[in-house]
């Protein structure tokens, strides 16, 4: 009987799974096979800097990333640059920070947080990819997100990828036609086209690529601790499995007796 | 005794032996993140070490930094200041250590191991680096030539320090002592 | 101490002997430890340990948390991004604390159904299962505060949902939900006074869990038969039962590390699945998202709480009843506490002189129903409130008050139960006399 339950209660446990899943419409999102997906997944180190690559030259003019500090770039688990590399893409692209003491902006050091970015009215990026949900459980059963995973980044390459061209105007604002976005259209211009970007290590810049490139690294943005999780997971499952295999032999062996009685009399 | 009666309490006792000793490494590894998570984080970690950027530093001027919760005092000493330091190398009777790590742990308090080398690696003795913290209990001196000494003056207790931060008078045991510290381009020093 | 005649604790070394003569404690705990405990439980009686396992990661993990974490509503959001990323393991313990949440509901619903299923509510454990209603309760409250804390959007929305529902109590409501939010809307007040409501609540629980054990000693367990312990002789309590310490001990042990495979591999490989992606985003509150939804756990009486709407029959009738102090939403408000009443009084609603579920075969069946209607309503209270969804989730309230109220009541009177075994020792030699390979293994037995 409890069995039976169990295993009703296991399934209909996924399919409340995920409250998150009565939000949004919103259009189809394709899955895409990130590096990163699935317990063996690890970040791409080029994808991850292709991606800062996006993020610097385009998205950084309206969207801050104000929760990242930047030494985080040289992390070996994230796009792993090297400190004084660093310093110098701080340089070259300028970035300041607002500095509270001195009342004014001065340039960023490796110890800071990316800017912040309010003055489009566009939102930050650091926890973009967690912030959103790609998949849609049938039903609001939260199946497709158990399978595949939440989809965070691939709602953001889909969106990017996304644009139909259908733009309307609407009370004084120009929205631009989205098949990714809640309600189909989005205040922000597409923001890729192919070929804008020339990456160092020669790789495909047309904006389906540069749209997985960058939300591969908005994931890392979002979650940097992945790696280190996923080995947490390995080796605290693979322990307990150890455990829980000699703590079942420990208590059958403890019972045995007892059962015998039972048995023989 | 025969061997047999032997083997079923060996093999019990090694699988609660297994079973407990896996069971404290699980628990071990459960409880070192605990105690881990108390060691400074990675922002903290970070603020280790710090740039200091000294291209606007006129020479007889002092910049204060506050690195790892306390000030530094870097000053660009005139030709005055050095000759006088150097001078007064005889002079140096209350702590005869040089306090500078970058010197080594046995340098004499002379006036050269006091100073820092520029970015070349000559030590013209115009860049001293220390530590803004009187070593009798901790207050901030006075710099821009406070005291007899010409160097500074920690107006709590009344300690004298010469242009070298050198304790000359008064209740402090200890020279101002100098931070690691090294220039890594021509106009940066790093702390730490 | 449950009246079940044992071998009680004798101080043997001069140590222990002086400690005893001054605090009884090690004595204390000696016998709660070896209490003797019926043979023949199942794996659902595992879920006590899971739960007091639960309880001791919230409160490590919690107290480490609130090392890091700042209780303003400036820097409460940046805090829990400060631990995800600077604090040496910070993102585990965070991660381990919001699905230890998740771990402790999964649990507390197992054990609360193992309890409905085999009468463990019945007398004379009514007290038992009491405490364990409050314990209930402090973990809801203690849960929906914490939520608050990393001032997500989802956490600044189900608060002024949530605080919202006692703006409907008639009259005094508007000045209770003041009194709580410490102002005209969730803020600062309200942030600052949640921390230090679910710090505290922790350790009320685990107050509550010891008289909660302390009654159930005191009874002694049940077991699936429902069939107490015989305790006329010493001789038949050895047959019934086996001292706790080490036989389920080591069960419950077990137990727990499989738990805790599933567990790990949910932190390490899925640690938001649960959780909802609106809650990364910092909260505003001019900006409402497009549903609410509290934390699933919640999700079955967020059903209950949303199906009473205006044109309900029951609603209309009570609104008309009392002149309309009694409107939708505060009867929706009656609902979803009164659905956790219900639960409360059971012991004195279920009029079946049968304890075990085992024996009662037509309370199988609703018993079922209960167990599906309650995941129905969790996946309905997910789901927009309109159209079929809303009919659904009357109907799962409806039935949920019906098995309590009606059904229960009933089938004491109605039900032809099943013949139970006359002993524990009997029910237990049954299922490993016959099925037989249980008890092999190629040690032979201690002498």
């Amino acid at each position: 009987m409890f069995r039976k339950l169990a295993l009703t209660a296991l399934t209909a446990f996924a399919l409340a799974g995920t409250p998150a899943l009565a939000a949004g419409e919103g259009g189809h999102v394709e899955n895409i096979r990130f590096s990163f997906d699935g317990p063996f997944g690890t970040f791409d180190q080029n994808q991850l800097q292709r991606g800062l690559q996006v993020y610097t030259e385009v998205c950084a003019a309206c969207h801050g990333l104000r929760y990242v500090p930047i030494r985080t770039l040289s992390d070996e688990d994230g796009p792993g640059i090297p400190p004084d590399q660093v310093r110098a893409y701080i340089e070259q692209n300028f970035i300041e920070v607002w500095d509270e003491d001195l009342r004014d902006y001065r340039p960023a050091t490796p110890e800071d947080n990316f800017p912040a970015n309010d003055a489009a009215g566009a939102p930050d990026l650091s926890m973009m990819a967690k912030a959103r949900l790609g998949f849609h459980g049938p039903w609001g059963t939260g199946l497709n997100s158990l399978v595949n995973g939440i989809g965070g980044p691939e709602y953001i390459a889909a969106l990017l990828s996304g644009y139909n061209g259908h733009d309307e105007e609407m009370a004084g604002t120009f929205l631009y036609g989205n098949d990714v976005f809640p309600g189909g259209l989005i205040s922000m211009a597409p923001p890729l086209y192919d070929g804008m970007i020339e990456f160092n290590d020669g790789h495909p810049n047309d904006v389906h690529h540069m749209a997985e490139d960058v939300a591969a690294f908005l994931m890392w943005a979002a979650e940097p601790q992945m790696m280190a999780r996923k080995r947490m997971g390995f080796t605290a499952v693979i322990l307990l499995l150890i455990l829980s295999t000699l703590l079942y032999l420990t208590n059958k062996r403890l019972w045995a007796p007892v059962k015998r009685a039972a048995k023989e009399s | 005794m025969s061997h047999a009666e032997d083997h079923p309490s060996t093999r019990r006792d090694f699988l609660y032996y297994a079973t407990g000793g896996v069971g404290a490494v699980a628990t071990g590894a459960a409880v070192w993140p605990l105690i881990n998570q108390m060691n400074p984080s990675a922002d903290v970690q970070a603020a280790s070490t710090k740039r200091v950027d000294v291209s606007s530093l006129a020479p007889g001027t002092q910049l204060t930094v506050l690195f790892l919760g306390k000030p530094i005092f870097i000053r660009r000493r005139t030709e005055e200041e050095i000759a006088q330091g150097r001078a007064e190398d005889g002079d140096i009777t209350v702590d005869t250590n040089a306090r500078n790590p970058n010197a080594g742990e046995s340098a004499s308090a002379a006036d050269e191991n006091r100073t820092l080398a520029d970015f070349s690696g000559e030590n013209t003795g115009e860049w001293l680096v220390m530590w803004g913290v009187c070593t009798h209990l901790g207050c901030v001196p006075l710099g821009d030539g406070a005291g007899d000494f010409g160097g500074w003056f920690c107006p709590c207790h009344g300690s004298h320090y010469d242009t070298a931060g050198r304790i000359r008078r008064g209740p402090a045991p200890e020279n101002l002592p100098v931070p690691t510290a090294a220039f890594v381009d021509e106009i940066t020093i790093l702390l730490g | 101490m449950s009246g079940i005649p044992h071998d009680h604790y004798e101080p043997k070394s001069n140590a222990e002997k002086w400690l005893h003569r001054r605090l009884p404690v090690v004595g204390l705990l000696y016998d709660t430890l070896m209490i003797p405990t019926p043979k023949n439980l199942n794996w659902m009686w595992i879920w006590g340990i899971i739960l007091a396992f639960c309880l001791v990661l919230q409160i490590v993990t919690g107290i480490i948390l609130v090392m890091h974490y700042t209780p303003h509503v400036d820097l409460a959001f940046a805090s829990i991004e400060h631990i995800m990323r600077n604090v040496n393991g910070g993102w585990a313990i965070r991660y381990i604390h919001m699905n230890g949440a998740s771990l402790f509901f999964i649990a507390v619903y197992l054990h609360l159904f193992r309890g409905l299923y085999y009468g463990s509510y019945k007398a004379p454990r009514e007290v038992t299962w009491i405490i364990g209603m409050l314990i209930y309760l402090a973990m809801m409250a203690t849960a929906f505060m914490g939520y608050v804390l990393p001032w997500g959007q989802m956490s600044f929305w189900g608060a002024t949902v949530i605080t919202g529902l006692f703006g409907a109590i008639p009259f005094i409501g508007d000045s209770i939900q003041t009194w709580l939010l410490g102002g005209p809307a969730v803020d600062n007040a309200t942030l600052n006074r949640f921390l230090s409501l679910h710090y505290l609540l922790p350790f009320v629980i685990a107050g509550l869990v010891i008289v909660h054990i302390w009654a159930f000693h005191h009874t002694g367990n049940n077991n699936p038969t429902g069939v107490e312990v015989r305790r006329s002789s010493r001789k038949e309590a050895d047959a019934d039962t086996l001292p706790f310490w080490p036989y389920f001990v080591i069960k419950d042990v077990f137990a727990l590390a499989v738990v805790l495979v599933a567990f790990f591999a949910v932190v390490g490989f899925m640690p938001n699945f649960l959780g909802h992606p609106d809650n990364y985003i910092e909260a505003n509150a001019l900006a409402t998202p497009a549903h609410i939804v509290p934390e699933w756990y919640f999700l079955p009486f967020y059903a209950i709480l949303r199906a009473f709407t205006n044109d309900v029959w029951v609603v209309i009738a009570a609104s008309w009843i009392t002149g309309g102090i009694v409107d939708a939403k505060f009867f929706g408000v009656l609902a979803m506490f009164g659905a956790i009443a219900v639960m409360a009084i059971v012991p004195w609603l279920d009029t079946s002189s049968v304890r075990s579920g085992r024996y009662r075969p037509m309370f199988k069946w609703w018993f079922a129903l209960l167990c599906i209607d309650f995941m129905v309503l969790m996946w309905v209270g997910a789901r927009p409130a309109e159209g079929v969804y809303s009919t659904i989730s009357l109907i799962g309230s409806v039935y949920w008050f019906a098995y309590f109220l009606v059904i229960l009541p009933l089938l004491g009177i109605f039900e032809k139960p099943l013949p139970q075994p006359a002993t524990i020792e009997e029910d237990f030699k049954e299922h490993y006399g016959k099925s037989g390979s249980n008890g092999d293994t190629a040690a032979t037995p201690a002498e």
